[in-house]
């Protein structure tokens, strides 16, 4: 009989472990599906995770894998903040999209002035502030009613999608565009453009700020007081609350930091891969950032690393796609697979398996 | 005002716009007195949807996709059943991984469905009742699903209310720890009431695609699992109050929906997100009051149980 019992502590082994072994049996799992679907597994598997970094277009994909990576590096740190406190802020795809609404309009605001010294930072500004808006309402509604941020967060993703479209659609419509919907191109206009640092690495400015936050998150975690507390509410609440944490300044804290960063990741988007407002603006980054989260272990440099092998499966897929005729959803299943398997090994690192009666072990 | 709205004719779709998310918040609700709290709703409507699209396509019979779509979703459901209930895993974070694989797989499963007819699931107009002037039309004239929705209703109702079962499993809800030191099998009774849970979502979910829409889009649940939760909070836990709240939610769909096409003067955007806006109103106005807030829900709701004896 198989038994499970605590540890006194989680293995650190297998917490790091874990989502290795997670990943090598999603990949099996993976193959497993792909050849139901009538791919060659083995070749599917390269064709994903390995062409993308050292086959024959290894050069056009590696500046994709930054691209893809930043803005769910740039989310997940922020998430993980609340994650760790348990407080679950699943509606960063809406502060991501109201940060580039916000961002964008800052910009267009200007048109056609030239003065990008002023221009970026202030949209900078506008994307973090408008992701950190639209985080504030779950906050402050589960503050001050005590309503449950999970729901309010993720219905407010669909309240933002018609945002953005009213937008593409009215406000911020490109008024030389003919009549179609979408802003003007951020990157054709000098003051706004969020532009690839060195041609060809997929290196811009969200990029940048994704590698700053990780490192400004880990010494928020292991220096600063606010970082511990976050821990220490995650952890045990009610320790937490005898130690003085003050819950409601928590919950403000993380959603408006995983807001205002997720707002970020928008706005460079919007400014630069993206290049518009449009209708079709969000890709489900936010949604995937959850999975970089967990993937990371909720550290700031795990997240790095999972950002940039959950951007990985995204060019893969695409690849896949082109070369193999993949569907493009089976990366997204692909994707939640690795999330349950991570979340079922997460036992290992919690729990002693123990094979026989008590008693007899 | 020219407002073509025939209120007759919205009384009578709205039973039609509530009835998935009247299914999927009364399994999530059973689910939720078990004390888990499954947040992959979403997920397990959208399998429901395209398993039931499928199989009605491929058979002819809309009966049959409806059994398969419960059966689909109660599959899903036990995925989760198995991570949160043998290997303890968090129920906040399996929930979503849930929504997520389940919104991935379902479109890779309707691929080759989209733009197809699905069989029309038949009316059935009550004999005598569907000639009534007036609420024949809006009560008595529907199809089989809406009203084994309003039986399922009331049996989840009687069956908590009344039976040794519905006890036992709102004893595991707010106790685990008592439950099991009485001898009950906390871990059975939470995987059933999973699996109903998942049925139910299932079902709510092949409305949508078969009678409601009826046509298979991906993503087309658009966020009616994240609201049949919501209304699982409005209902305070209870089915009376989930039948309501399904039917109000319903009924401001079909009001905002019929205002778009009656071209009123309100943007369009506004009209389609006030479901969502109104949802969220709705909760606040519930979880204002912390003390019922916090009595009404289950004591054990989302707390791992591990029984170490």
């Amino acid at each position: 009989m198989i038994r499970l019992e605590k540890r006194p502590t989680p293995s650190r082994g297998w917490s790091y472990l874990a989502p290795l072994v997670a990943v090598l049996a999603t990949m099996v799992a993976g193959g497993i599906l792909f050849a139901f679907l009538g791919n060659d597994p083995l070749v599917t598997i390269r064709t994903i995770f390995w062409d993308p970094l050292f086959g024959p277009l290894a050069s056009y994909f590696r500046g994709q894998l930054l691209i893809k990576a930043g803005p769910l590096i740039l989310i997940a740190v922020g998430l993980s903040m609340g994650f760790r406190a348990g407080i679950w802020n699943i509606g960063a795809e809406g502060q991501y999209i109201m940060g580039a609404i916000f961002g964008a309009a800052m910009g267009l605001a200007f048109y056609p002035m030239e003065a990008r010294w002023l221009i970026f930072p202030l949209m900078i500004i506008a994307g973090a502030f408008g992701g950190f808006l639209w985080a504030m309402i779950p906050g402050i509604l589960k503050t001050r009613f005590n309503t449950n941020e999970i729901l309010v967060s993720l219905l407010l993703v669909y309240v933002a999608e018609q945002i953005l479209a009213s937008m593409a659609l009215g406000l911020l419509r490109n008024p030389e565009g003919s009549g179609f919907p979408g802003s003007r191109n951020l990157r054709q206009y000098e003051s706004t453009a969020n532009n690839e640092l060195i041609a060809g690495w997929g290196m811009h400015w969200g990029v940048v700020a994704a590698f700053i936050a990780v490192i400004f998150a880990y010494i928020l975690l292991t220096r600063h007081i606010m970082g511990f507390n976050i821990r220490l509410a995650g952890a045990s609440p009610r320790a937490a609350k005898f130690a003085g944490v003050n819950p409601n300044r928590l919950i403000l804290f993380c959603l408006g930091l995983s807001g205002a960063l997720a707002g970020l990741a928008g706005m460079f988007e919007v400014a630069g891969p993206a290049g518009q407002i449009s209708i079709d603006f969000n890709v489900g980054y936010g949604f995937t950032a959850i999975i970089v989260a967990f993937l990371g272990r909720l550290h700031p440099v795990g997240i790095l690393l999972a950002g940039l092998l959950m951007a990985l499966t995204y060019i893969g897929g695409e690849a896949a796609q082109a070369t193999l005729g993949l569907p493009a959803a089976a990366i997204q299943a692909f994707q939640g697979m690795l999330l349950f398997f991570l979340l079922a090994l997460d036992v290992l690192t919690n729990f002693r398996v123990r094979i026989g009666r008590e008693g007899h072990a | 005002m020219g407002l073509s709205i025939q209120i007759d004719f919205l009384l009578a779709t709205l039973m039609v716009s509530s009835t998935p998310i009247l299914l999927a918040a009364i399994g999530e609700m059973v689910t939720e007195r078990s004390g888990v709290l499954n947040l992959g709703v979403e997920g397990m409507m959208i399998v429901g949807a395209i398993c039931g699209f499928a199989i009605a396509v491929e058979t002819g019979s809309p009966f049959l996709g409806f059994v398969f779509a419960a059966i689909g979703g109660a599959l899903l459901s036990l995925v989760f059943g198995f991570l949160t209930q043998y290997l303890l895993s968090n129920q906040v974070a399996t929930g979503l991984a849930l929504t997520l694989f389940g919104l991935g797989l379902s479109s890779l499963m309707g691929q080759g469905y989209i733009g197809v007819k699905p069989p029309s699931t038949g009316q059935i107009n009550i004999p005598v009742l569907s000639d009534l002037p007036y609420l024949g039309r809006i009560l008595f004239s529907h199809d089989l699903m809406v009203y084994f929705s309003l039986v399922l209703v009331a049996s989840v109702w009687a069956f908590l209310k009344y039976t040794r079962a519905g006890l036992i499993l709102r004893a595991v809800g707010e106790s685990h720890d008592a439950a099991h030191a009485l001898g009950y099998n906390v871990i059975f009774v939470r995987l059933s009431a999973i699996a109903f849970g998942g049925a139910c979502a299932g079902l709510g979910g092949a409305y949508l695609s078969l009678v409601r829409v009826p046509q298979w889009t991906e993503g087309m649940t658009a966020g009616a699992g994240w609201i049949a939760l919501a209304i699982v909070v409005f209902a305070s836990w209870r089915a009376g109050r989930v039948l309501l709240g399904a039917y109000l939610f319903g009924g401001i769909t079909v009001l905002q929906l019929n205002l778009q096409a009656a071209g009123v003067a309100i943007p369009v955007e506004l009209l389609s997100m006030s479901p969502y806006l109104i949802t969220i109103l709705v909760l606040v106005i519930i979880s204002s009051d912390r003390n019922r807030a916090a009595l009404s829900a289950p004591a054990s709701l989302g707390r791992a149980f591990h029984a170490s004896h």
